[in-house]
């Protein structure tokens, strides 16, 4: 592929337009299909306003539960692409990943014990959330620090111990509770879109759209963090307040959407790799295909999620994680080489 | 202004292991700079000082008379360019990319490229033999070819000093050559001062202008290489022996090592 950077501006655009374009159909699918019948056409007659006496019902179906669901994909997968993105940049190591690493497993302890202890959503459920993911984070880091941080093995085996570690605790959790919010935890864990409204769509929205503009204001940054930290720090960038803002920021987003929706798995590594492989590994174009590129696939996970049982659904999580882990397993094979 | 870098009284430690103790030189602008000495002389850490990456905790460290407290990150970046050991990359970057980032320094916040940005890119990639190669992936180069790119990624920064840490210790010899060649051809053609560590004493004497000799965090010598690499200041420094006599090439000394065997033999004789 020619990367001629002049043209950065422009393949950024060129990007983003061929992936809106891509999640636009992807939301539009997502809309017109689910257990409640399917069909393009109510959609698109809800959309231009022609309405028919027994429309009511799918509109309200097609605008109050899919709607809000296909957003809150869109937002789950965007956020959870970025992440694994910036994490990758950060440790310099393709296979790093919020999910993998035990972080989304650290801030979901945080959240269950919001739950339990009996916070609304947000912003209780959200803060515990977010605390679990920065200590998560900082464990791992010390676990996996000295000179050997940048290797790969010492800092996946940390994300597998640190997630093993998080699963028992949240087990343990799970065990201590004896009403009905048992049920609730545990689908919730598996990665569940279904709980969506608008006013949680809203407010997930405005808490990972702004980070999502910051991060990309990092992009050139983590492009030169990507030689080693001695050649972006000799090259102009502060790597230390770079790191921290990023790491900050988006442990932020994704315990954000832990909070809302569980424990989605592999997203941050199969759409960041998969994007990378298409336009190269430029941070100024990733960051803007990852929140597109991200939250189509999610919307498309969630769609199989809610399509392929004959009756109910399987949490989304169940979908990312069957994609993603096999992946996740020949990429390492394939990099051990 | 002819010095380059000033460095007074410098003294560094990790918690409580001393690396370098009292180090004071000078290099002058347009300098072929080695700095040798053996494993743990605290020249990686003369070399991350003067590159900024860690600060002086006492002492003085000047670069064209200028503190390098009074240096920003970038402006830093536009004087020394550092290029470090062999960095292994699993991102797949083409060289033409890497070289480019460069120009960061020189840039905004999200690094857009100007036209005069890729033209110098271009000047680099061709200074460094790289054109045949600028749209291969850095993960597709070998050894020598990566070396080149950080090279060619640093002249990019358009720097007044380059500095380089143990650049030849992973290329066979005919690299280690062509390397040591290009550095001089940037010294000469651009005016850059060379400042590099190396752990190769006879490249050091083909090539420096000025040598280093550092143990255990402490000047053993400095100067000419024909001042510095004697037998007596390389026997201290290195604690073993060594053959030291005129290089048939020309007006520069020449280092054997000799084996124990050798030694032996001696002894017999």
């Amino acid at each position: 592929m020619n990367t001629h950077a002049p043209f950065v501006l422009k393949r950024i655009f060129v990007v983003s337009c061929l992936l809106l374009i891509l999640l636009g159909v992807v939301m539009f699918l997502g809309l017109s299909m689910g257990s409640s019948g399917s069909g393009m056409m109510p959609v698109l007659d809800s959309l231009f306003g022609v309405r028919e006496p027994d429309s009511v019902l799918m509109d309200t179906i097609i605008w109050k539960i899919r709607l809000p669901r296909v957003l809150l994909a869109a937002l789950v997968g965007a956020t959870l692409s970025l992440g694994g993105l910036v994490f990758q940049a950060l440790l310099r190591n393709p296979l790093a990943e919020p999910y993998i690493l035990g972080i989304s497993g650290g801030s979901a302890i945080g959240a269950i014990i919001g739950i339990l202890l009996g916070f609304s959503r947000f912003p209780g459920v959200a803060a515990t959330a977010f605390t679990g993911s920065i200590l998560t984070l900082f464990l791992i880091l010390v676990m996996s620090s000295g000179q050997s941080i940048l290797k790969r093995d010492s800092l996946l085996l940390s994300g597998v111990m640190v997630n093993a570690f998080c699963s028992a605790i949240i087990m343990f959790l799970v065990s201590l509770t004896r009403d009905s919010r048992l049920h609730n935890i545990i689908f919730w864990l598996m990665g569940d879109l279904s709980t969506g409204d608008m006013h949680q769509v809203g407010i997930l929205a405005a808490t990972v759209l702004p980070c999502f503009f910051l991060i990309f204001f990092f992009s050139s940054p983590m492009n030169l963090l990507l030689m080693g930290k001695e050649t972006a720090q000799t090259t102009g960038v502060n790597i230390k307040f770079v790191t921290v803002i990023l790491l900050v920021v988006t442990s932020f987003a994704v315990s954000a959407t832990v909070s809302h929706c569980g424990l989605v798995g592999f997203v941050g590594l199969v759409m960041p790799h998969l994007l990378r492989l298409l336009f190269g590994p430029d941070h100024r174009v990733l960051v803007p295909a990852c929140v597109l590129g991200g939250g189509a696939y999610m919307v498309f996970c969630d769609l199989l999620a809610r399509v392929l049982p004959e009756q109910g659904e399987i949490p989304a999580g169940v979908i990312t994680a069957m994609i993603g882990a096999p992946l996740f397993v020949f990429l390492l094979k394939r990099s051990g080489r | 202004m002819n010095i380059a870098i000033d460095i007074k009284n410098l003294n560094y430690a990790y918690g409580k292991y001393v690396v370098l103790t009292d180090v004071s030189f000078r290099v002058k602008r347009g300098d072929f700079f080695i700095i040798i000495g053996p494993n743990g002389s605290g020249k990686t850490t003369l070399m991350s000082l003067i590159s900024g990456i860690i600060r002086p905790k006492k002492g003085q460290l000047e670069v064209f008379g200028m503190s390098m407290q009074g240096y920003t990150r970038k402006a830093l970046a536009r004087t020394i360019a550092f290029v470090p050991q062999m960095v292994e990359v699993d991102f797949p970057f083409t060289v033409n990319e890497v070289v480019l980032m460069g120009r960061s320094p020189h840039q905004g916040i999200l690094g857009l490229e100007k036209r005069e940005d890729l033209e110098i890119a271009k000047q680099a990639i061709a200074f460094t033999g790289l054109e045949h190669l600028s749209h291969r992936k850095l993960t597709q180069l070998s050894g020598g070819e990566l070396q080149r790119v950080y090279i060619a990624k640093a002249i990019c920064q358009e720097p007044r000093i380059m500095l380089l840490d143990e650049p030849t210790a992973s290329l066979d010899l005919a690299h280690q050559t062509r390397l040591m060649d290009l550095m001089e051809k940037l010294r000469e053609e651009r005016g850059l001062t060379i400042v590099m560590v190396s752990h190769d004493v006879n490249l050091a004497a083909m090539y420096g202008q000025n040598l280093l000799l550092l143990k255990e965090g402490q000047i053993v010598s400095s100067g000419f290489p024909e001042k510095v690499l004697t037998y007596e200041n390389l026997e201290h420094a290195y604690g073993c022996t060594l053959l030291v006599d005129d290089s048939p090439l020309g007006r520069f000394p020449r280092v054997t090592l000799v084996p124990q065997r050798v030694l032996d033999n001696m002894k017999h004789i």
